[in-house]
């Protein structure tokens, strides 16, 4: 166990931040797809250092079964963190916090599956977060996105999030957890970039209303990026499966 | 679940908003009639209670001493917590707050959080050792839509409703003096604004009937001079870029408009 403290500067004489990222900048990020041997559709990302797998199961029948729709399937999502995950450890027990979280994932990812198409069933979506380091609902809910995708279910539009916020009064994107922690503000959002649709929004911390437009831009940009990374680790999981099947 | 007749209905009422009215007779961006009582609850340091519509919440306030977490030996604790009792409404049933119960406490508590409220550093009696925990408990008596801004307005009004003790440390205790009282230090007053999106217009203080049949909803949180402090959408539709800047355009002008009711 240690505590961290807050570092003097959140941005340096050179406008870098603790990680030495520009403000517009995002952290490396690498996508794997179909990394769980289980589940229907898997997918795990590192984002700096905040690592996240994402489990999909289903369409299946719902347990239990009065839960389940007529019209249309259930998403169900839990985001969880592993005790080891923080600092100082987490109590496995679901806390306020991961259960808001679980409600805001599933309604971000909710728009984007034709949910109609498997009625009567449930679409079971776990997202263990194994290291965190900020900025784990954004991936969480990119991830997530690609484990859909990787199951094969139906979409409108992958979905990609991305936060913006404010640390030491400047506008930054894709905020690690210092900067989260000891920042001003703290704005996350989600959307299918293709559809131009924001499926999460979040804000805490203070901005003014000239200031949120400018991070919410900055944020919508971050998504487009992430995007393509998405496209790009969904096509190099089909590509290996062709290298194999040519072999 | 969208029933055929929930299809209907909603139909219906797209066409009225697109056309500009309301179901109740509301213009898109007119609140409900807002009642607020404070000091409701004798024994409560702070208590309020609010009915929006037939939309009703209490709000008691309690302080007790506590230690400080490890991170901010020199501050106060805010609690927040939402409580959706089955006399509320015939689908809220009893047991822990469910996921929709948390969501509220929380996005209440972002707001007077983040706009730094309440003085948490005024509450600090030894640093390390104990201060004060503010206890906010909403209790959802009257469940007709919007519970967020009803609950965040209660929240502020028993807030500033609250009577602190005074204390004097001896030999590292805390006494209590009960004879003493001064308001709890606020600083600033958060005031939440709810819209819910119906087709492609944007309501503000959506009732039961439009949350049924809403898109999705949004909520801004915004304090004192005009900065937003708290946002949370909710539900299983999308905004716009273009629906947020409508939202945001209006939001400043109409928090203003209920701080005036809530603060007096």
């Amino acid at each position: 166990m240690f505590l961290e403290k807050r570092p003097e500067k959140l941005i340096d004489k050179k406008g870098l931040r603790t990680d030495g990222r520009k403000p517009d900048e995002l952290r490396p990020i690498k996508f794997e797809v179909g990394v769980l041997g289980n589940a229907d559709g898997s997918a795990r990302v590192q984002q700096g250092k905040t690592i996240i797998l994402a489990a999909v199961y289903g369409p299946r029948e719902v347990h239990p079964r009065h839960l389940a729709l007529p019209d249309r399937a259930v998403l169900r999502c839990r985001y969880h963190m592993a005790p080891f995950s923080v600092s100082r450890r987490k109590s496995p027990a679901p806390s306020r916090r991961e259960m808001e979280l679980s409600k805001v994932i599933r309604e971000a990812l909710e728009p984007a599956i034709f949910l109609e198409r498997y009625p009567r069933t449930s679409i079971d979506l776990f997202i263990e977060v194994l290291q965190a380091d900020g900025g784990t609902r954004c991936a969480s809910i990119s991830v997530a996105s690609l484990a859909l995708a990787d199951a094969g279910i139906p979409m409108r539009d992958l979905v990609a999030a991305c936060a913006a916020g404010k640390v030491d009064g400047k506008l930054v994107v894709d905020l690690n957890d210092v900067e989260d922690k000891y920042g001003e503000a703290d704005v996350p959002i989600a959307m299918m970039v293709g559809l131009n649709a924001v499926t999460l929004l979040q804000m805490d911390g203070m901005l003014d209303p000239k200031e949120f437009r400018t991070a919410l831009n900055m944020a919508v940009e971050g998504c487009r990026q992430i995007y393509e990374m998405q496209k790009e680790a969904l096509k190099e999981k089909y590509a290996l499966i062709r290298e194999e099947l040519e072999k | 679940m969208r029933t055929l007749i929930a299809n209907i209905k909603r139909k219906k009422l797209v066409q009225l908003i697109s056309e500009g009215k309301r179901s109740d007779g509301r213009d898109l961006m007119e609140y409900r009639p807002i009642v607020i009582e404070r000091g409701i609850i004798e024994k409560a340091e702070g208590s309020a209670r609010v009915k929006l519509g037939e939309t009703e919440v209490a709000v008691g306030v309690k302080i007790e001493v506590e230690r400080p977490f490890e991170d901010t030996p020199d501050q106060g604790i805010l609690t927040v917590n939402a409580e959706l009792v089955p006399l509320a409404s015939p689908t809220f049933e009893p047991g822990p707050p469910d996921e929709n119960a948390i969501e509220l406490a929380r996005v209440v508590d972002r707001g007077i959080r983040s706009a730094e409220a309440i003085d948490l550093k005024e509450l600090c009696i030894i640093p390390g050792e104990k201060v004060f925990t503010v206890f906010v408990d909403i209790y959802v008596l009257n469940h007709d839509g919007n519970l967020i801004d009803a609950s965040a307005m209660c929240a502020l009004a028993a807030l500033l409703d609250t009577k602190m003790f005074g204390y004097e440390v001896k030999g590292g205790e805390v006494v209590i003096k009960e004879d003493e009282r001064h308001p709890l230090p606020i600083k600033n007053h958060p005031v939440s604004i709810t819209f819910a999106k119906l087709g492609d217009e944007l309501v503000v203080d959506p009732s039961l009937e439009e949350e049924q049949l809403m898109d999705v909803r949004l909520t801004m949180t915004v304090e004192d001079s005009g900065k937003i402090c708290a946002i949370q959408k909710g539900g299983s539709g999308f905004l716009t870029l273009e629906e947020i800047d409508k939202a945001l355009s209006v939001v400043v002008d109409k928090a203003e408009e209920i701080r005036k009711l809530v603060v007096g």
